[in-house]
C-alpha cells in the first residue's frame, strides 16, 4: 500500500498503517508526523519525506527503513524490529530501547542510546555510521552500541560526557579515542580481534543497508567501552 | 483574575523557528506560519506569536510600540504617560483579521514615537535608556496597559491562540521582513495570555524560546537590580532583558553573551586552550547569577541578524538549514523542509554553541 503523507495528522496516518492488511507500506511526502508506525509488528514501512519525533516508538517487530532524516528519540523504547535511517538522526535515539536494532547512515545528535537495556535474549544493537554528540550511551545498561566514524569531518568521533552513569552493556568506538574523557566507572581499552567479530554481524548488516566493505571498517582500531560493574554502587553509597 | 507564577502549573512542549535572507531579502510572513504547521502538537493553543525584523521601513527613525490595552482608560493612562517624554509620530490599531480560532482579544495598537531631546537632557540618558524604562514603567506599574514590542523598523505580533492561527489573525502576508521569528506556546507552570505569549521583545531584541528555565528566580533577583521588571508571569521574558543588559548595557558581543547565558561546565572550560580558558572563567565568575540552566533553545533577534542558541546540555532540540543566502532555523527539521524543501545542508548546533547570521551590511 502506498500512503501520501502529507495532508494527514500523526493519528490519521497511524491509524491506516495499523489497520492496512498490506504488510508493505510506503509513505511518500512525510512532514514531521510523530510516532509513525508506533507498537507495530509484522510490516514493512518505507517513508519517504521527513519522519517526525518517536519514530517507531514501542516497535514490536516492525521493519522501519526512512530514505530522509530522522528527528528526536527514534526507536523510543523499542522492543523488537529494525529502523534504518539513510540520514542523520537527532536526539536521544534508542531511548531506552530493550530489543530490536537501529542503523544510522549518518549522524546522531545527543544522548544516543540513552538507557539502553537487555535481558536474557533480548539485546538491542546501534549501529551509527557517523559521529555522535555529546552523552553517548548516557546511563546505558545493556545493549550494543557502534559508532563507526565514517563521516562527520574532523570532529572527534564522539563530543563530551560519553558513556556518563553507564552501568551495563557494550560500546565500540571506531577510533583510538585519544582525547576523549570517560567518566572513572567504566573501562576503556582497544578491542581485541575475538570482541570485533562479536560484531561483525552488525558491521556486515550495516554495509547490506548502506553499502560500504565490512572488512575495510573492521580494519581499524575500535576502542571497546564497559562499566565497571564488579560493584557499580560502591562509588555512590558506602563500601559493602 | 490571572493565576500568577505558581498558582498554576500546565505541562510541557513549545516550537520556535526562525528564516532569516543574509541578502536582507525581504519576504512576507506567509512561510513562517507554513513552517509552524508540523509542529502543531509541540503547542496547545496558549499562546503563539511572531517577530519581524525590516516591516517599517518608511518609520525606520521611530521606535514601534506594539501595546495591548484592557480597555479605553488604560489606554488614555499609557498615552498621557507617552506624551510625557515621547512625541507621538503615528497612533493606530494594529490591523487583524476576525477568526473564530482567536478572541478575547485587547485593544492592539501601533504607536511610533520619538524620544524628546528635552527630556534625553534632562534625564542625561540616551534614547534607548529612555525606551527601556518607560516600557518597564509602564508594564510594571500600569495595569492593563503592556507594551510587547518596542524596537525600531521592527515588531512582534502575538496572541492566545495557535501560531498559524495567530500568524492569519495578524495579516502576517501583508508585511515583508528580512528576518521572521516564530514561536508555537505550551505553557509550562504558567497561564496563557496575550501578553505571556512569545516573542519578548527589549528595543530591537527579541526571544522566542522552547523550555524551562530552571534558574529563572536567581537571574530574576538579578536582573531586577538593573531596573528591569518581570512582569508577564512567565520565565522566558528574563532572558530578553539578560540580553539588553549583557549586549547593549555590558557591551558583550553575542559570543560572549552566550558564554554567559549558556555557560560551559567547568571541566569543558579547563580542557580549552588558555586564551579561551581566561575568557570563559572570567565570564562565569562575573555574571554567575546570568547563567541560565533548564532546558532551553531560543532564538534571538536583533536588528540585522539572529542568534540560536541550547542550554549547554541540549535539552531541547534544535535544527538549522542553510540555503543560499537564507538560514533556517526550527524546533523540527519538518518545519524546514516545509520552508525549503529541497535543502541539502542542514545540521544541529552542539548545546551551547551560538549559530549566529548576520545580514550583510547595509542591507537592512
Amino acid at each position: 500500500m502506498e500512503l501520501h503523507a502529507a495532508e494527514l495528522g500523526f493519528q490519521e496516518l497511524n491509524e491506516k498503517l495499523r489497520e492496512t492488511a498490506d504488510r508493505e507500506i510506503t509513505l511518500t511526502g512525510c512532514i514531521g508526523q510523530r510516532f509513525l508506525a508506533a507498537g507495530t509488528a509484522g510490516k514493512y514501512v518505507k517513508i519517504n519525506g521527513i519522519a517526525g519525533n518517536a519514530l517507531g516508538a514501542y516497535l514490536n517487530g516492525s521493519v522501519i527503513e526512512t530514505f530522509g532524516n530522522a528527528q528526536d528519540a527514534v526507536g523510543d523504547t523499542m522492543n523488537a524490529g529494525e529502523i534504518i535511517v539513510h540520514g542523520n538522526i537527532g536526539d536521544a535515539a534508542g531511548y531506552a530501547m530493550r530489543g530490536g536494532k537501529i542503523f544510522v547512515k549518518g549522524n546522531a545528535g545527543y544522548r544516543a542510546g540513552i538507557h539502553m537495556k537487555a535481558y536474557q535474549d533480548k539485546i538491542p544493537v546501534m549501529v551509527i555510521g557517523g559521529r555522535t554528540g555529546s552523552f553517548l550511551g548516557e546511563y546505558q545498561a545493556g545493549g550494543i552500541i557502534i559508532v563507526l566514524g565514517l563521516s562527520g569531518g574532523e570532529k572527534p568521533i564522539v563530543s563530551n560526557f560519553p558513556c556518563t552513569g553507564m552501568h551495563g552493556g557494550k560500546l565500540f568506538l571506531r577510533s583510538d579515542c585519544a582525547g576523549i574523557h570517560f567518566p572513572h566507572q567504566v573501562h576503556h581499552r582497544i578491542a581485541a580481534p575475538e570482541e570485533l567479530a562479536e560484531i561483525r554481524c552488525h558491521i556486515e548488516e550495516y554495509c547490506a543497508h548502506f553499502g560500504g566493505d565490512p572488512d575495510a571498517i573492521l580494519n581499524a582500531e575500535f576502542t571497546l567501552v564497559t562499566p565497571d560493574s564488579g560493584n557499580p554502587y560502591k562509588q555512590m553509597y558506602v563500601a559493602n | 483574575m490571572i493565576p500568577l507564577e505558581g498558582q498554576v502549573r500546565i505541562p510541557s512542549g513549545c516550537a520556535v523557528s526562525a528564516m532569516i535572507s543574509r541578502d536582507g531579502r525581504r519576504m512576507n510572513g506567509e512561510q513562517i506560519i507554513q513552517s509552524m504547521v508540523p509542529m502543531h502538537d509541540r503547542s496547545n493553543g496558549l499562546g503563539g506569536g511572531f517577530a519581524a525584523y525590516g516591516i517599517y521601513p518608511e518609520y525606520k527613525d521611530f521606535y514601534a510600540l506594539h501595546i495591548f490595552f484592557n480597555d479605553k482608560s488604560c489606554q488614555n493612562e499609557c498615552m498621557t504617560l507617552l506624551k510625557e517624554y515621547f512625541e507621538i509620530v503615528q497612533d493606530e490599531h494594529i490591523k487583524v483579521r476576525k477568526i473564530p480560532q482567536i478572541t478575547d482579544e485587547p485593544i492592539i495598537r501601533r504607536v511610533f514615537v520619538s524620544p524628546m531631546q528635552s527630556v534625553l537632557r534632562h534625564l542625561q540618558i540616551d534614547e534607548k535608556e529612555l525606551v527601556v524604562r518607560t516600557v518597564n514603567r509602564i508594564n510594571a506599574q500600569l495595569d492593563g496597559s503592556y507594551v510587547f514590542s518596542c524596537g525600531k523598523n521592527m515588531g512582534a505580533f502575538k496572541a492566545v491562540g495557535f501560531p498559524e492561527d495567530v500568524g492569519r489573525y495578524y495579516r502576517l502576508e501583508e508585511y515583508e521582513a528580512y528576518c521572521w521569528t516564530a514561536h508555537g506556546r505550551y505553557p509550562t507552570n504558567t497561564p496563557g495570555w496575550w501578553g505571556g505569549a512569545h516573542p519578548f521583545c527589549m528595543l530591537d531584541y527579541s526571544i522566542v524560546h522552547n523550555g524551562e528555565i530552571s534558574s529563572y528566580d536567581a537571574n530574576r533577583r538579578f536582573i531586577e537590580m538593573y531596573g528591569y521588571k518581570c512582569t508577564l508571569q512567565t520565565d522566558t521574558e528574563v532572558i530578553t532583558y539578560i540580553a539588553d543588559y549583557l549586549l547593549r548595557r555590558q557591551g558583550l558581543t553575542l559570543e560572549e553573551t552566550a558564554a554567559v547565558i549558556a555557560a560551559p561546565f567547568w571541566s569543558t572550560i579547563d580542557a580549552k586552550p588558555e586564551a579561551e580558558k581566561q575568557m570563559y572563567t572570567y565570564l562565569r565568575n562575573v555574571f554567575p547569577s546570568l547563567l541560565v540552566t533548564g532546558p532551553f533553545s531560543i532564538i534571538l533577534g536583533f536588528e540585522g541578524g539572529l542568534m540560536a542558541l541550547n542550554d549547554r546540555l541540549k535539552l531541547r532540540s534544535m535544527v538549522i538549514g542553510e540555503q543560499d543566502d537564507m538560514v533556517y532555523i526550527a524546533s523540527e527539521e519538518a518545519a524546514i523542509r516545509v520552508m525549503a524543501p529541497d535543502i541539502r545542508n542542514i545540521w544541529s548546533p552542539a548545546g551551547g554553541e551560538p549559530v549566529i547570521v548576520r545580514v550583510k551590511e547595509g542591507a537592512f
